[in-house]
């Protein structure tokens, strides 16, 4: 962080500029002109949270995706559909067992074994051929997405939120003040807030697992430099496998959480599988806390874009990737 | 790194063939006079469903998956954009010549709107291009597969110029001389054409001195960058070529379908450009335009097929993507690779051992 400061002096004065005003626009009462010339300030925090709580579903996504090319180097394009096959999953124990809970348990477990499966079978036996590799994760996503379509129709499907979460919460966030000088606080979903603090849990459970356990260790060495990993007496082909698990587990989990504030249907596969395309190009391949920040960045981009551009929202998000690659080709947070 | 590249080089069979380089080699293959005269001749064989369904389809579509071929073969760039740009030319033909649309569309004559349409798809996938030469290797895949899906739910949210999710229809098609030219037999020719132009150009490309460049780039880019070769500008030269190529067969689907919406631009079938140069196989331009019949006819028939033999008709795509996944998994040169290896078992004397292997950009 100091380092930045001391590298990148103006960016940083900008970045905090940013932030700053960012901060200004949620925490104080709009002035009126202000309300007058961008809309009201519900919508606009409304916005913000939604960006902000999707950015927790995309990083749930994509630092499965991001986790495994980072130390498998293997671009995973079925991602998207393990991540429809966990949501489907989820949908499927949620309604015959009515826990909700539990639909997250199981969703993780069989994601994490097709994961297995994947790496055991397909990806163990073309080690090296990223490009190979690829292809061969294309064609599982036809063949899983039509298996999928073949089980369980074009049909949508919304997984059961639990009583204990629906409804309103109210949060200490001023949107207006009414003529009486009364303040009107924000009014947001808990599921969502709950969903968030989850992927927020998460994300740091798996920042606290790579940084400070020695299974973490091994992974980032692994992601350096993996041969000399293997050398050294690892057993790199379990570890291998445990990633594979963890991160195809995490999309599992990322479908459950998607079908419960969205909705499952053939196609988000491939939604899904763009999102995290543009959060990792954006964060950086192989960086979780990259993955967090494109995930943050790609969210408040998407929902700031449909408030406010509706017909050039996903200009949007491809604006922001086009200005990363043509600056920062590595992804904002990637250290190569 | 540089060892595996090395080693690459080596296996790689299709540019080790001295004598191709100089000549066309088609000219001592007598199976390639034989196909060029039957396709010629084709109108006289065919119907109107399969001259057009099935053959214009598939030269189409062996163009698109050409450019595709272009690019991953000879530069190792796998880019899935391709029919991206070809539905933006498509696009381009129906916004600005005339269609059923007359709020979008400018109404100018084919012969400016088409010009224009290739020129604005050429400049649009050159950027695209610029934009993938940033990152290396694997990366390309996805900055051009999130470039693809962008411009698919681009086209869906925006009314004003791409008419959203229903698209644009009863495109115009070219009339002059007295010719319907999308009547089905000058219609063909047309295709036939452009396809056996786009293919002689390819492989005249990979022969030039630019194309050599460019495999250079592809097998050891340090090593070209030493030489004094520019490699990204080589690089970003190879997709505005490959983008040409591919707007060329972007206004031929246009004018064969008469319309063009979302759907024809969607992820799958972008990803089905890819399965189709892959399948056919990416060492030569003629693997495209195989991949592409083999795509045509499996999506022409397998739904009867599968009725007939008691299965699900619908489950063509799991048909395609099993089939794709054998293809990847047993030859990566695609069904050029597979008769090539054939016919080496056939001549056991092993003159040339070791060709016809794995390995492709």
């Amino acid at each position: 962080m100091t380092r930045f400061v001391e590298r990148h002096p103006a960016w940083a004065l900008i970045v905090i500029i940013a932030v700053a005003l960012a901060l200004w626009l949620i925490f104080a009462v709009w002035p009126p002109g202000l309300e007058d010339a961008i809309g009201r300030k519900r919508v606009f925090l409304n916005a913000v949270f939604n960006g902000i709580t999707l950015g927790g579903l995309y990083f749930l996504v994509a630092s499965g995706f991001t986790l495994i090319f980072g130390l498998m180097r293997n671009v995973n394009l079925a991602h998207g559909s393990l991540y429809l096959f966990g949501g489907y999953i989820g949908y499927a124990i949620s309604a015959s067992t009515g826990s909700w809970i539990l639909s997250f348990i199981i969703a993780f477990i069989l994601t994490a074994l097709v994961g297995v499966l994947l790496q055991v079978i397909v990806f163990r036996r073309m080690e090296g051929q990223d490009l190979r590799q690829t292809m061969v994760t294309i064609g599982l996503s036809i063949v899983f997405a039509d298996l999928m379509l073949w089980a369980c129709g074009g049909d949508f499907y919304q997984i059961q939120t639990p009583n204990w979460l629906i409804g309103p919460i109210e949060l200490p966030l001023i949107t207006a003040i009414k003529s009486s000088g009364e303040p009107v606080y924000l009014r947001y979903p808990l599921v969502r807030l709950v969903i968030f603090a989850a992927s927020a849990v998460i994300g740091i459970a798996m920042w606290l697992a790579l940084n400070r356990t020695r299974m973490g260790m091994i992974i980032r060495a692994g992601v350096d430099d993996r041969d000399i990993l293997a050398a050294t007496g690892v057993r790199i082909q379990v570890v291998f496998v445990l990633v594979f698990a963890l991160g195809a587990g995490l999309a599992g989990i990322a479908g459950v959480v998607g079908g419960t504030f969205q909705s499952l249907s053939p196609g988000e596969d491939i939604r899904f599988l763009l999102a995290s395309l543009v959060v990792v190009i954006v964060g950086g391949m192989g960086s979780i806390p990259g993955a967090a920040l494109g995930a943050l960045i790609i969210g408040l981009a998407e929902q700031l874009g449909s408030v406010y551009i509706p017909t050039y929202a996903i200009v949007v998000t491809f604006l922001i990737m086009v200005v990363v690659l043509a600056l920062r080709p590595q992804g904002l947070l990637a250290r190569r | 790194m540089s060892v595996t590249h090395d080693a690459r080089v080596q296996v790689r069979p299709a540019t080790a063939q001295r004598p191709a380089l100089r000549g066309w080699p088609e000219i001592n293959n007598p199976a390639a006079w034989i196909v060029a005269v039957i396709l010629l001749i084709m109108p006289l064989i065919a119907n109107g469903f399969f001259l057009i369904e099935i053959f214009a389809t598939t030269l189409i579509l062996g163009t698109m998956a050409l450019s595709l071929m272009l690019l991953a073969g000879y530069a190792g760039m796998v880019s899935l954009m391709q029919l991206t740009i070809a539905g933006f030319a498509a696009y381009m033909v129906a916004v600005f010549g005339v269609s059923g649309n007359a709020n979008i569309s400018l109404g100018w004559p084919w012969w400016l709107a088409v010009p224009m349409a290739l020129a604005l798809a050429t400049i649009f996938g050159t950027f695209g291009g610029a934009l993938a030469v940033r990152t290396e290797g694997i990366y390309t895949i996805m900055i051009t597969l999130a470039i693809g899906a962008a411009f698919y739910y681009f086209t869906n949210q925006n009314w004003a110029i791409f008419n959203g999710h229903t698209g644009i229809n009863t495109v115009a098609t070219p009339h002059f001389w007295g010719v319907d030219w999308r009547a089905d037999i000058p219609f063909y020719y047309i295709v036939l054409a452009v396809a056996a132009l786009c293919y002689f150009a390819v492989e005249y490309v990979s022969r030039a001195p630019f194309g050599l460049a460019l495999q250079g780039v592809r097998d050891n880019p340090r090593r070209m960058a030493a030489l004094g070769f520019n490699v990204n500008a080589h690089r970003v030269a190879a997709y505005a070529v490959a983008s040409f190529i591919a707007a060329l067969a972007g206004v031929l689907q246009v004018w064969n379908y008469r319309q063009i919406s979302p759907g024809s631009v969607s992820v799958g079938a972008c990803i089905d450009v890819l399965i189709i140069a892959v399948v056919g196989g990416i060492t030569r331009p003629i693997g495209p335009y195989i991949g592409a019949l083999i795509f045509v006819l499996l999506r022409t028939f397998a739904l009867d097929f599968l009725v007939k033999i008691g299965l699900d008709g619908n489950r063509f795509r799991l048909l395609i993507g099993l089939g794709f996944l054998a293809i990847v998994f047993w030859s990566s040169d695609g069904v050029i690779g597979l008769w090539q290896r054939w016919r080496q078992s056939q001549r056991p004397a092993a003159n040339r051992a070791g060709g016809g292997g794995r390995g492709h950009g």
